[in-house]
Parts: structure tokens; C-alpha cells; sequence
């Protein structure tokens, strides 16, 4: 709940937030809601195939229905648009030659085949369905493990293989270190590939200006900067030249964090039709052309002492590309190497990666990005580490925890992690949830017959991405602050909120940094005219890196406020003190300057220092040393239902630590939004391609998201534990409960059911196949086996005649 | 048909969707689109004091009718309580599901003005949010039905 601003700031406090009073009252521009003057719709016809080519497309009768501009194909348009960039392609990779409309070739169901252009949506949407498209069927590739086999059908036969790239990461010397192993426990897991779902559908509006020869583009995506840099190299209009606006933006979660062909083809549109075209998806088109999250499937082997001593990781993954690579597809995957050990000393990793390309569409970031791969990986496998050595899951993580004093800690993937206390998190957790209570409830059931579990995760995770070394094109933020004339303060940020909350955090740290109202601060963002360079929003990265360029400007405005009030006040610099937002001469209170008063003075001109430029405003970029490692400890107790195979969550208790809060109730709901995530993710989301490529979960009907009833009550609570690596001591925050979630809700579903002998079950655990798990295995309690979703519906678990 | 209380009056085609109506016609472009399939609730207005999905309405089962829409809740400069909720308990991240899960919850209060957490969630199954996980806007909507009581 919002609490009053205490007098001592505004940083630290529950503030409600700056952007809501447009947003609750209806107020906002999204960008279906923007109208030009001669605005046309366009309407895109997709491929009902997943394989096939075109033979022809007739489009004739589309062009003549009533209030149509243009239909065009790839003939018409690919030439002039070029081809959809993948910013960060392996060394090895074989890249297909990605167009923006299908080029006689049509590669995953929703592939873009034509555009329609009318006067309205309605007459677009009736020339569509004018448009009569001749395929010829080709054999699908839809299993990523067979699609390697040497009598696969190929995704792209000119690249002579469905391998897009190979990636490892080790450290160590790994054969050495599993031969002092007293147990080595291997486990196969399948982390599915999930639809991201934001509420707002993909869309842009284009518009070309003929005078200047410029184009502005609206488009709700996450990266308007990093757009405007990749453009230019499709469509040949100068960067300096584009202007890329994110209006208010529906939710994101990695599936805005994109350069669409879409956008592309819009953008062509309005040059060559000479009007503003907008085009706004559907429901069913952004479940099947809006990228993709995980989609790994991956053998991990874990080698140990039988004290629990944590040796060595192995990891063999393949990670299903789709038919092409979006803008960082193939670096997804290389995140979860990074974070592949955890919270855990380890002496030696390895991690192979295998992209592969499948008739799907592309998988790329999705809230995580590589990371809940990770913390899933290595939470379930301590989780089989301890059941498999008799020792309690909370002792083994204990056990190879760094010590707070090992920070900056330096992991077995090469990492420094910055800051940690996992022990604080973890014992918080455990009280805050009532673990012993807990456990002891746990006994109850298991005497009464009922499925009852309790599990944990212990988490890290890397975010604020990054220090440019490790970015495709420079993980640095652009921030700009200026005094107005009237004493107001402006503040503009190159990174690009939709939901996170920045106007109000960055006014929060503002007001406090000048001493000033948080009121008389207005935070700009999103529009590349206005905020002219930025990396934009991903990977938890705004506040940290976003937030400390604004700091870096506000000290060099600082300094220079300071010269002129020195000169104003007779005094020298030196001699200047500044307190809550008020200049004066040491030990002169009387006669203080406010920051209204110099930024007058400084526009006005009239008197200032020689040689002092007038103005009031500083600009900066801040280059990270390092990204931030935020933790915490999840702990879930569930209750399965024997007859339905339903899992219902009896306690959720969460510590987090993203070092100090800028404002706890921004906080909170990142924390709860996360946590959300992954309840869908283990409980039921899943998105499913049928063997002939087609996507059986193309709505909400068939891909169910979190609703209001499917929610447990949250305890949330937090440690503090600044990062030495930026001066707020922050650390990013928006991705980590999905991290640190879906671990601990699936490990207290195995913990529940492990009385049955179930080891292991893939996500998402739905009722039926729990449902299954407790069928096969109610015949054969002792027995301790793996079993894995793919077993069971292959038939290799016998299912015991009734 | 009456859109917060402003007579609108148009010729359309019959299969005019309600909230292209609002949105397009009518220039009320708070409510959103989110789907088709009716599942979302980010189109949601009240007709005739009934929250309805405006996405599977045409204009025309309109005719005659009054609709409130989010633009509508405030009067005169004042938010109506469940915006004040929203507000103060952060019942909202990117704001696209807002004005459909506001109007949702004003039905909910007009319906069951003392509801427990239990019946607010439930009663927002039709309303899909992907950015809060729900715990802010239970507590938005708690807080809405605390400031109408008193």
C-alpha cells in the first residue's frame, strides 16, 4: 500500500506511481490509438503451413475489393526492406537468409505471405480472405533431438543441415574432478517453450515524411534505440533520419525486444504508399509469429561427494531455434551456461549448446532469458542431489554456499558475482515461511496418505545487462537531466519503461539527489528525437544502468550550479554549500540561493562568470563494470490432489534481495508479476506444435495465462545487500522472481509425490500428467526411477491394467 | 446509444464490433484489444450498469443502450474509488489491461460490496493481467470497497 513520503526523501518510500493517472483513466496512447490524417490499415495473410513453397500467389481479386490501396508479396517488397537482422550470431553459426515477407518459401505457420492495404480495417480484413495462396506441402521439422538425425528433413535445404550453431562454455578440468565424484547423478529435463502473451499485441505505425525525406515510426516495442540502429541496414534510410517512438506499451517481457519484420515492412509501406500505415496484430497472430521463451531440452549431469560437496556440472542442451533467428535467439542460450552453478562453489562446468532449426517460429528473450533454464536446472538437480545422498536439501545448499566474505565471488562459469548473502535469504525464508511448522505438516499428511511437499530454490541471477564486452551493441545508458528556466527539472532516459515504473523512480532519485519536489521532476523516455541515444529496457537493466546515468549527470550539474552560485553569492566554490536543495555561502544561511533561482540566472545570462557557458544541463552515458547478481530463497508447500492430479499451493513465502529499494511497492510487484510467470510456467503453460507443425495454442483458449483464482497469498520479504558495482548499490529486479519461483513450486510437486518413488517430472506439471506419474507408480512404491513426461507418453512406463 | 452520458448516433455496418465503435467511431480509445476470443476482459464496459464484453457485442445489440467506458468513471476531476484504488495499491504495471479489470471491479463492488479476497479474485477470472500477478489489484479492489463504505 502507498504509505506518506517521510521527510527525509522520497527514495526508499512506497510512492504511487507518476504514470498511473493517464493509464487509470484511460488517457494514454497506445499505438492502436494513434490516428494520422490519411491513415491506411494493413492487414497481414499468413501461412497456414509450416513447410511448404509457394507455388503462386493470386492476388487480383484482393486489389480490386472495395477501399483497397495495395496487395503486395515477397516479389513486391523483400528487395526494399532486406533482410531481419540477428544481432548476436554464434561464430559457427549458418544464418538463412531472413526476409520480411515469405520469399516462394514458407518455413513455420504464421510466416508472413502477403499484405493487404485499405482504407479501413474492415476492408483489409474482407481483401485478405480474397487472396488465394497455391502450397506445395514439404515434410516438417518440428523434434529438435531427430532433427540432427542424417534422415531429417531440412529447414533450410540451402544450409545442408538443421544445425544453426554450437556453443560450450567450460572451466576447469571437468573428467578430472568427476572422477574424484563419490556419486554422479543424471537427470534429462525439458524446459518447454513458452508464448509470452503481453495483453497488447505487436503493432507500429509508419509514416513518411517526402519534404524531409525522414520516417517516424511507432511501434510498441522495448527497444526503440537499438531500432533505430538495425533499420537503417533494411530499409536505406539513414539513421539520423528515423525516428523511432515507443508510445505507452502493453507489457513486453522479452517479445518486444525485437526488430520485426513487420515493423520493417510497415515502415517500406508508407514510403511507397506516401501514407501513414498502421498495422496491429491479432491474438492468434502473436501467438504464432511474436517470439518465443526456453525451448531447451537438455541431459545434466552432476557430480558430488557423498558429504554433498558440489564437484563438477556437466550439461549437453539442445535449443530449438525455430526457422530463424530474431534479434538474440542464439545468445539466449549461452545465459543459462553463465548461471548454470548457481549460489554453489564448484570446481569445474561444462555446457554444450546445439541450436537447431525447426518449422516453428523463433524462440528468443523471454522473462529470464536463459536464466529460469539455469536456476530450474540446478535447483532440481540439488533437490535430487540431496534425496539421492539421504541429506536434507536445505544442509546441501548450506553446505556449498559461498561466505558473504567471498564476495566478489568468482564462479566456476567465469563469472564475478558482486554481491551475496545467500545464508541471510535463505534463514529469512525459512522463518518467514515457517519452515519446521511446515515440515512437521508434511509428516501429518504422508501418515494420512496425502500428497503434501515442501521445496525451496536458492537464487541468483545476472541482470542489469552489461558491460558493452558482453553486449551485442553496448549495454551502456544514456541519461540527460536540465534545469528549465522556470526552475523546473526535465529528466530524459535512454532506457524505455512499459510497465516498470521509471517516471516515478527516476523522480524519486532525482528529487532527492537536487533537494527539489518530487513533483516539479518530469521523466521523458521512449521517443529516439527526444531521448536521441539508449539501450533501452531488457534484462532488468533500467534502473541500475539507466538510473546511474541520471546520477552522473545530476553531479556534473552540480558542479557547474555550483561556480555560478559562487559567483552569485561572492564567494568560491569551494565555499559553497549545498543542503536540500539550497546553495550558500558557509556559515551564511541568510542568503541562499534555490535551484529555480539559478537556473534563471544561468538561461538569463546576464550574470555569469566569464567563461561560463550558460545552461543548466548535463548529458551522460554509464559504462557498467559489471552486471548485478540479485538472490533470494523461494520456499512453496503444495498439496496434490490423488484423484485429479491437481497441485494446490498451501504457502508461498519469498526473500528477495535486489539491494537497496528505490520503492518497495515497485518492487513488490515486479516480485509478484514474476512469481506469476512461473506458475504458469510449471502449472500449465506450454506451447505446442502438433508433429505436422501446427500450433495447437494460437489463443487463449488454448493457452491458458495466470488468472485472479490461480494465485496463492504471497509472504514477501527481503534482505539488503547493496552491489559494489554502481553508487545506488542496486541491483535489477524485474526477472528475478521468475527465476527464483519456478524452481521451488516444482520442487515441492516432486516433493509430494516422491513417496510414490517419482523422481523427476517435466514442466508444466498439469494435472494430468501428475495424474499419469501417480497411476504408473502407484503399483511400485519403492521403486526409485526417473521418469520424465516423455516416458509416459511414449508408453514406456507400462500403465498397469485396472 | 449514450456513451458517458454523450449521445452518439451513427450509420454503420451491421457487423460493426461494439469496440471498434468506441475506440474508432467514438474516439474512447481507453478500452482495449487484447484478443478475440472474448477471453482477456481488456475490452470490458458497462451497458446498462452490466459489464460487458464489448469485443463479442456489435454496435448494433447497442442501440438504445448506455455504456460507461473507463474515460467515464471520473466526474467532474474526481476518480471514481476503484481508480483511487488502482492507484494507491500499484493495481497496474503497463496499464493495458486497466480500464477493462477497473470496470470489471466496479461491477464486482456493485454486485458484492464486501467481498473477501476469495470472491475478488474469482470474480476477475475474466479479466487477464500478465504484468502484476493479481496480488496488487485484489488489494486495489479491496481498497476501492473500503472507501465506498465509508
Amino acid at each position: 500500500m502507498a504509505t506518506r513520503k517521510k521527510p527525509s526523501g522520497y527514495v526508499g518510500q512506497a510512492l504511487k506511481r507518476v504514470e498511473d493517472p493517464r493509464l487509470i483513466q484511460g488517457l494514454a496512447t497506445y499505438v492502436d490509438d494513434i490516428e494520422l490524417p490519411g491513415m491506411l490499415h494493413a492487414l497481414i495473410l499468413r501461412s497456414p503451413h509450416a513447410h511448404a513453397t509457394i507455388h503462386a500467389i493470386h492476388t487480383e481479386p484482393a486489389r480490386n475489393a472495395p477501399g483497397v490501396v495495395g496487395v503486395f508479396t515477397g516479389a513486391d517488397v523483400n528487395d526494399a526492406c532486406g533482410l531481419v537482422p540477428c544481432a548476436s550470431p554464434m561464430p559457427d553459426q549458418q544464418l538463412p537468409r531472413h526476409t520480411v515477407l515469405a520469399a516462394g518459401r514458407v518455413y513455420f505457420v504464421g510466416h508472413p505471405v502477403a499484405v493487404v492495404v485499405a482504407k479501413n480495417r474492415y476492408a483489409a480484413r474482407d481483401a485478405l480472405d480474397l487472396i488465394e495462396v497455391d502450397y506445395d506441402p514439404l515434410p516438417v521439422v518440428t523434434d529438435p533431438e531427430r532433427a540432427l538425425d542424417k534422415e531429417s528433413p531440412l529447414t533450410h535445404p540451402e544450409l545442408g543441415t538443421n544445425r544453426a550453431f554450437t556453443w560450450t562454455l567450460a572451466n576447469g578440468n571437468l573428467e578430472a574432478t568427476f572422477k574424484k565424484a563419490d556419486r554422479v547423478i543424471r537427470q534429462r529435463m525439458v524446459h518447454q517453450r513458452l508464448t509470452p502473451m503481453a495483453i497488447e499485441p505487436r503493432g507500429c505505425v509508419a509514416s513518411w515524411h517526402p519534404g524531409e525525406e525522414s520516417l517516424t515510426l511507432h511501434t510498441s516495442t522495448q527497444i526503440p534505440h537499438l531500432i533505430r540502429t538495425l533499420l537503417p541496414g533494411m530499409i536505406k534510410v539513414p539513421e539520423n533520419k528515423i525516428r523511432i517512438v515507443a508510445p505507452e506499451v502493453g507489457g513486453g517481457f522479452g517479445s518486444k525486444l525485437n526488430l520485426y519484420a513487420e515493423e520493417a515492412l510497415c515502415s517500406h509501406l508508407a514510403m511507397r504508399l506516401k501514407a501513414p500505415v498502421k498495422w496491429i496484430e491479432s491474438r492468434r497472430e502473436n501467438a504464432q509469429a511474436t517470439t518465443h521463451g526456453r525451448d531447451q531440452t537438455g541431459e545434466y549431469e552432476i557430480a558430488v561427494k557423498k558429504d554433498g560437496t558440489l564437484l563438477a556440472i556437466k550439461a549437453r542442451t539442445i535449443a530449438d531455434v525455430g526457422a530463424y533467428n530474431q534479434l538474440l535467439t542464439p545468445a539466449i542460450p549461452t545465459l543459462t551456461g553463465l548461471m548454470l552453478t548457481g549460489c554453489y562453489r564448484c570446481q569445474a562446468m561444462r555446457m554444450e549448446v546445439t541450436g537447431v532449426y525447426t518449422n516453428k517460429m523463433s524462440t528468443d528473450a523471454y522473462r529470464g532469458a536463459g536464466r529460469p533454464e539455469a536456476t530450474y536446472t540446478i535447483e532440481r538437480l540439488m533437490d535430487m542431489v540431496a534425496d539421492e545422498l539421504g541429506l536434507d536439501p536445505v544442509q546441501v545448499r548450506l553446505k556449498n554456499f559461498p561466505k558473504p566474505t567471498d564476495f566478489p565471488f568468482e564462479t566456476a562459469t567465469g563469472l564475478t558475482y558482486d554481491s551475496g548473502n545467500y545464508q541471510r535469504a535463505l534463514k529469512k525464508a525459512q522463518s518467514l515461511s515457517g519452515w519446521t511448522k511446515l515440515l512437521q505438516q508434511r509428516t501429518r499428511a504422508r501418515k494420512e496418505g496425502r500428497l503434501f511437499g515442501v521445496g525451496l530454490s536458492t537464487y541468483v541471477e545476472i541482470c542489469a545487462l552489461g558491460p558493452s564486452q558482453m553486449m551485442a551493441a553496448g549495454g551502456w545508458e544514456w541519461g540527460c537531466v536540465r534545469l528549465e528556466m522556470s526552475g523546473k527539472v526535465t529528466v530524459i532516459t535512454g532506457a524505455t519503461p512499459h510497465g516498470q515504473g521509471q517516471e516515478t523512480s527516476f523522480a524519486q532519485i532525482t528529487a532527492d539527489r537536487l533537494g527539489v519536489a518530487m513533483e516539479d521532476v518530469v521523466v521523458m523516455r521512449g521517443d529516439t528525437a527526444v531521448a536521441h541515444y539508449g539501450r533501452d529496457t531488457y534484462g532488468s537493466r533500467a534502473t541500475v544502468i539507466g538510473g546511474t546515468a541520471i546520477l552522473m549527470c545530476i553531479d556534473r550539474i552540480e558542479a557547474k550550479a555550483r561556480i555560478l552560485a559562487a559567483h552569485l553569492l561572492g564567494t568560491t566554490p569551494r565555499n559553497v554549500q549545498i543542503k536540500a536543495g539550497r546553495f550558500q555561502a558557509k556559515g551564511n544561511a541568510r542568503k541562499a540561493l534555490t535551484w529555480a533561482e539559478l537556473a534563471a540566472e544561468s538561461y538569463v545570462a546576464k550574470n555569469i562568470p566569464p567563461d561560463f557557458e550558460p545552461g543548466l544541463e548535463a548529458s551522460a552515458f554509464f559504462e557498467p563494470k559489471n552486471c548485478t547478481y540479485p538472490f533470494g530463497t523461494h520456499i512453496v508447500a503444495v498439496e496434490v490432489d490423488r484423484d485429479t492430479g491437481e497441485v494446490r499451493i498451501v504457502k508461498y513465502a519469498a526473500v528477495d534481495d535486489c539491494g537497496p529499494q528505490i520503492n518497495p511497492l515497485l518492487v513488490e510487484g515486479q516480485v509478484q508479476g514474476g512469481i506469476a510467470h512461473s506458475l504458469g510456467q510449471v502449472l500449465f503453460e506450454r506451447t505446442v506444435y502438433d508433429e505436422n507443425g501446427q500450433l495447437l495454442t494460437g489463443e487463449f483458449m488454448d493457452y491458458p495465462l495466470p488468472r485472479a483464482g490461480d494465485i496463492p497469498p504471497y509472504l514477501l520479504d527481503h534482505t539488503v545487500t547493496p552491489s559494489p558495482s554502481n553508487p545506488m548499490g542496486i541491483k535489477g529486479v524485474g526477472e528475478a522472481g521468475t527465476i527464483g519461483a519456478t524452481p521451488a513450486i516444482a520442487n515441492a510437486v516432486i516433493d509430494a509425490l516422491s513417496p510414490l518413488g517419482i523422481r523427476h517430472l517435466d514442466l508444466p506439471l498439469t494435472p494430468e500428467r501428475i495424474w499419469r506419474a501417480i497411476r504408473d507408480h502407484s503399483h511400485d512404491e519403492s521403486a526409485a526411477t526417473t521418469v520424465s513426461a516423455e516416458d509416459v507418453r511414449k508408453g514406456h512406463v507400462p500403465i498397469p491394467a485396472a | 446509444m449514450m456513451v458517458n452520458g454523450v449521445s452518439h448516433r451513427e450509420e454503420i455496418e451491421p457487423r460493426m464490433l461494439l469496440i471498434h465503435f468506441l475506440r474508432d467511431h467514438c474516439r474512447l480509445t481507453g478500452t482495449h484489444v487484447g484478443c478475440e476470443t472474448s477471453l482477456c476482459g481488456a475490452c470490458t464496459v458497462l451497458m446498462n450498469g452490466q459489464a460487458v464484453k464489448s469485443c463479442t457485442l456489435l454496435a448494433v445489440q447497442a442501440e438504445g443502450a448506455e455504456i460507461t467506458t473507463i474515460e467515464g468513471l471520473a466526474r467532474d476531476g474526481q476518480l471514481h474509488p476503484m481508480q483511487e484504488g488502482f492507484w494507491a495499491c500499484h493495481g497496474l504495471q503497463c496499464g493495458y489491461c486497466t480500464p477493462g479489470m477497473i470496470l470489471a471491479g466496479v461491477q464486482l463492488l456493485q454486485r458484492n460490496p464486501s467481498p473477501t479476497r476469495e470472491e475478488i479474485a474469482h470474480g476477475l477470472e475474466g479479466n487477464l493481467c500478465r504484468c502484476t500477478g493479481y496480488s496488487h489489484i485484489i488489494d486495489a479492489v479491496e481498497h476501492a470497497a473500503l472507501k465506498q463504505k465509508a
